[in-house]
């Protein structure tokens, strides 16, 4: 077990050079970057002028990247908008977003294993079909737009506000109804980010299951008069239920991504949006640094879940 | 004798596919008496470890279907018994075990959960009393230190504790017949022989019955009280080992021990029956072995032989039975 | 292997395939709108282009099917001439994932040992971004030209095929008739594309057909965030994304295009899904 945790953390520290190595290489040397604006006469000096304090222009090459990543770390990187902190504005909103996702989160793993799993019970039945029809219906619905229908519904029909933390007229309110009305504008948009997920895991649950009836150790677990549901449910849901802790580590990324979009449709202020405020206001350093720790949180993520997984596997755990 | 223990009549076995009808096993029919040993043997794709599933209706039932037959086992028909009377009957009454123990274990649970759970499910001992007659059971398939392994995982023991493991387990609950699916042949050849002689150390023991089904003569030869073989789904020759080992009156059976090699002769070619096991799509007509049998003749294509009777308790579905050997 | 193997292996999967409805449904659509693509200049009922501010945000009639926009645009000729812009972003961004992915996947599956290990540490860190965000990041840096925007998704999407390729190639390279071929001195080059590469692509067929209905939902996602392909050149992303502020007043602009989308990208869901089950010899044997 302690060797497999070494030989994991070693390459999780490689990964994570390269990592930043990667993202200061396409901020900094891909066309149309910072270095390249700095030749731009329509660009204003005080943007240059912070560029070379961020950027450390004047260095050579490798010693630009370890500055960079020094500061990276110290928080010593600013925002070219407004000159902030780039940590200082990534901390406020992170929160916002995290749990935004984790709420997606906790909706797409509460779904769409039961759904798999019931779905591998009786395969090829007409509500297997169904719901194998659902889950393609829900992995190519493009996000947005599906907002953006309930939105038109909701407002249209039920005159509900949806955007934001909460409502503007939230002084009014008293305690519960403050809390319910949190609630109602967290739920909507982290069901919609969440729809993808449940279609995509329900499915792979579904194989999972599937692949584990066909094994011998099912065969005997039957053999030894054991009633169906405790066969599937005791035996067949242990094992198959394995390789999906290892998806725990893909769905940060995915819903990272997913973010952006479902934070700017419903105005919901976390770094996704930040993130997209950025580009758009070509305000660079924000970009890389939340794109690195995006980058990081899955790598992470992808780490635990791989301990997860040791510990879960006694045939990992016990070498 | 006395009254058989389990009484198998016309069992007919297929499984519908899309390229056409496998007919597994096709009007099979034997009896095991109480406390004996009833060797199953054939070459692979005979339909031997099918009988033993259907015996238990573990056969996938989308694939597969048990067409007809009958199924006695102390007078209750097994066919005719729903699916929860059925839980009742396996690993309680008549248990498996498997060829392949690494597989056939679960590798999530200790083999002391998985062992504690037929025990707790059909005799209703608590938690404590559970683990106390499993780690008997492991003691008693001679796995040193029961009480520290009962709590290891499959993978954590070798090959031949797994399936001493498994044995363990579908003894805990005293069956009264255990049905063996080559149990023996994942195993290394000196683990073969250790294993075989605990089987039939606890059989004489418990006083159980055993279906043994294999391939393998040698294994037949050691353990085997009465003996049925089969090919091509059929049961082409039946009787008591003894006898079928010195006076079989089947050519399959007769190809079958004589290609075996003996160490005492001197020859440049092994005994090969000649031509091929069958398609089991795409049978012969008549007798399904009359392609590759020495003694054929015209009738041997038109109509599959019934079973003649040798002498008593001695059975034999070729139309030249005399002739043979 | 190759060679006679080859037409009756083609034949066996379309049988399989033909099985399942679903994708004969999707493959059936998908042909629909290809069919629909090729032909978006004959199929047109007004120039694309033409606008008509009399004609601003007329709801769907007979003489505008879909209704037309907010500069009196027809909507549905626009989604026809929009047909091709998002097949065309799909086909060629999967292609050049595809191309590198299979070069990645070749050599580190191949070569083994330390080059194995490098593309591999290089794969798991491209995994490791969030794929939409660093598209949209680099669209936005390199500027959202249609080019730029279908080698920008073939960048960020060649890492899942060169995991398979590498998988199968790993796998194969053991086998015996790759043994055969070296002892008989046939070069490496040789072995690699006319002995293994054709094994190792079926995975690749399914992979590239998912990785169509990606690539098009990540156009529309770039569309909706502006840095999609540009107005007033028609893609389905962007239609949406200017009827956005219509959206109350002007459902059409927001219901059609989103519906083509959904469309298009689940027919290359079920086609994928199809060609998946049908290639795996261990599903044929059911139903």
């Amino acid at each position: 077990m302690t060797r497999f945790l070494f030989k994991r953390l070693l390459q999780l520290f490689m990964t994570l050079i390269g990592i930043s190595i990667l993202s200061w290489i396409i901020i900094t040397q891909a066309p149309g970057s910072p270095i390249a604006l700095t030749m731009d006469p329509k660009v204003s000096p005080k943007i240059i002028e912070q560029m070379e304090k961020n950027y450390d222009l004047d260095k050579p090459i490798y010693q630009q990247y370890f500055l960079w990543l020094k500061k990276l770390l110290t928080g010593k990187l600013y925002s070219f908008k407004d000159g902030r902190p780039v940590l200082e504005k990534i901390g406020e909103r992170i929160w916002n977003t995290l749990l935004l996702n984790l709420v997606a989160t906790l909706i797409i793993f509460s779904l769409a294993i039961p759904l798999g799993v019931f779905s591998a019970r009786r395969p090829y039945s007409f509500l297997d079909n169904l719901g194998t029809f659902g889950a393609y219906l829900g992995l190519s619905i493009p996000g947005f737009w599906l907002a953006y229908l309930v939105i038109l519904a909701t407002v249209k029909l039920f005159g509900y506000p949806v955007l934001g933390l909460r409502s503007f007229v939230i002084e009014g309110l008293s305690p519960p109804e403050i809390v319910l009305d949190r609630i109602w504008h967290l739920m909507l948009p982290a069901s919609i980010m969440a729809i993808h997920g449940i279609a995509g895991l329900s499915r792979y649950t579904r194989s999972s299951m599937l692949e584990v009836i066909r094994q011998d150790y099912i065969r005997t677990a039957k053999s030894k008069g054991l009633p169906e549901e405790i066969v599937y449910y005791k035996h067949a849901l242990r094992n198959a239920l394995l390789p999906i802790i290892t998806l725990f580590g893909f769905l940060i990324p995915g819903l990272i991504g997913g973010s952006i979009i479902m934070e700017s449709v419903f105005a919901w202020p976390g770094i996704g949006r930040l993130a997209y405020q950025a580009v758009l206001a070509r305000d660079y350093p924000v970009v890389m640094t939340i794109l690195t720790i995006s980058a990081v949180l899955t790598l992470i993520g992808n780490f635990i879940a791989d301990l997860l997984y040791g510990v879960a596997d006694p045939r990992i755990r016990y070498q | 004798m006395n009254l058989p223990l389990l009484e198998v009549r016309s069992l007919t076995t297929h499984f519908i596919t899309e390229e056409g009808i496998v007919r597994a096993v096709e009007n099979v029919s034997f009896e095991i008496y109480p406390g004996e040993i009833l060797c199953l043997v054939g070459e692979s794709g005979c339909g031997k470890s099918v009988t033993g599933l259907s015996i238990l209706k573990l056969i996938p039932i989308p694939p597969g279907q048990i067409v007809r037959g009958e199924i006695l086992f102390n007078g209750r028909d097994l066919l005719k018994l729903t699916e929860k009377e059925m839980e009742r009957v396996r690993g309680n009454e008549i248990s498996m075990i498997f060829q392949e123990p690494m597989t056939s274990l679960n590798p999530v649970f200790t083999i002391g959960d998985q062992i504690m759970e037929a025990i707790q499910l059909h005799q209703r001992l608590n938690k404590k009393g559970a683990r106390k007659k499993a780690i008997e059971m492991l003691d008693r398939v001679k796995i040193p230190f029961p009480e520290k392994r009962i709590d290891s995982y499959p993978h954590q023991l070798s090959g031949g504790m797994r399936q001493r493991a498994m044995i363990a387990m579908a003894l805990s609950c005293q069956p009264k017949l255990l049905i063996a699916d080559e149990p023996t042949t994942a195993l290394d050849v000196t683990i073969q022989a250790e294993v075989l002689r605990l089987l039939k150390e606890i059989q004489r023991e418990m006083g159980m019955s055993v279906m043994l089904i294999t391939h393998d003569l040698g294994v037949v030869s050691e353990v085997g009280d009465r003996v049925a073989v089969m090919y091509a789904g059929r049961m082409v020759e039946y009787g008591p080992a003894e006898t079928l080992f010195h006076e079989m009156r089947h050519p399959y059976t007769k190809g079958l021990l004589e290609s075996i090699p003996q160490l005492e002769e001197k020859r440049s070619r092994l005994n090969a029956i000649p031509g091929q096991v069958p398609d089991p799509m795409n049978l012969p007509e008549g007798c399904k072995f009359h392609p590759r049998c020495y003694l054929r003749i015209e009738e041997c294509r038109k109509e599959e032989p019934p079973l003649f009777e040798v002498k008593e308790g001695h059975y034999s579905r070729c139309l030249r039975w005399r002739e043979c050997r | 292997m190759k060679g006679n193997g080859t037409t009756s292996q083609i034949r066996l999967v379309w049988k399989y395939f033909k099985r399942n409805r679903l994708a004969v449904g999707g493959l059936t659509i998908l042909i629909a709108i290809f069919f629909v693509a090729g032909t978006a200049p004959l199929l047109a009922p007004y120039d694309p282009g033409k606008t008509e501010v009399s004609l601003k945000l007329k709801p769907p009639s007979l003489k505008h099917f879909l209704g037309t926009d907010q500069l009196g645009r027809d909507v549905f000729s626009r989604m026809l001439y929009g047909s091709r812009i998002s097949l065309s972003v799909g086909f060629v961004a999967v292609g050049i994932s595809i191309f590198i992915g299979i070069l990645v996947g070749a050599i580190a599956g191949y070569y083994g040992r330390w080059v194995d290990s490098l593309l591999m540490r290089l794969v798991d860190v491209m995994f490791c971004f969030p794929t939409f965000f660093l598209i949209l990041t680099v669209v936005a840096l390199l500027g959202p030209s249609i080019f730029n925007i279908m080698v920008v998704i073939g960048l960020t999407s060649w890492m899942g095929t060169a995991r398979f390729v590498r998988a199968e190639f790993l796998s194969l390279r053991e086998r015996d008739f790759v043994q055969a071929a070296k002892a008989l001195g046939v070069n490496d080059r040789r072995i690699i594309f006319r002995h293994i590469l054709p094994n190792a692509l079926a995975p690749v067929f399914v992979s590239a057909t998912l990785d169509v209905a990606t690539a098009i939902l990540v156009e529309a996602g770039l569309s909706f965030l502006g840095f999609g392909v540009q107005p007033p050149a028609p893609s389905w992303g962007n239609i949406l994304t200017e009827g956005r502020t219509y959206i109350f007043d002007a459902w059409w602009l927001t219901v059609f295009p989103g519906l083509a989308i959904l469309l298009t990208v689940l027919s290359f869901n079920l086609v994928g899904e199809g060609l998946r089950d049908s290639l795996d010899p261990r599903l044929r044997g059911r139903r």
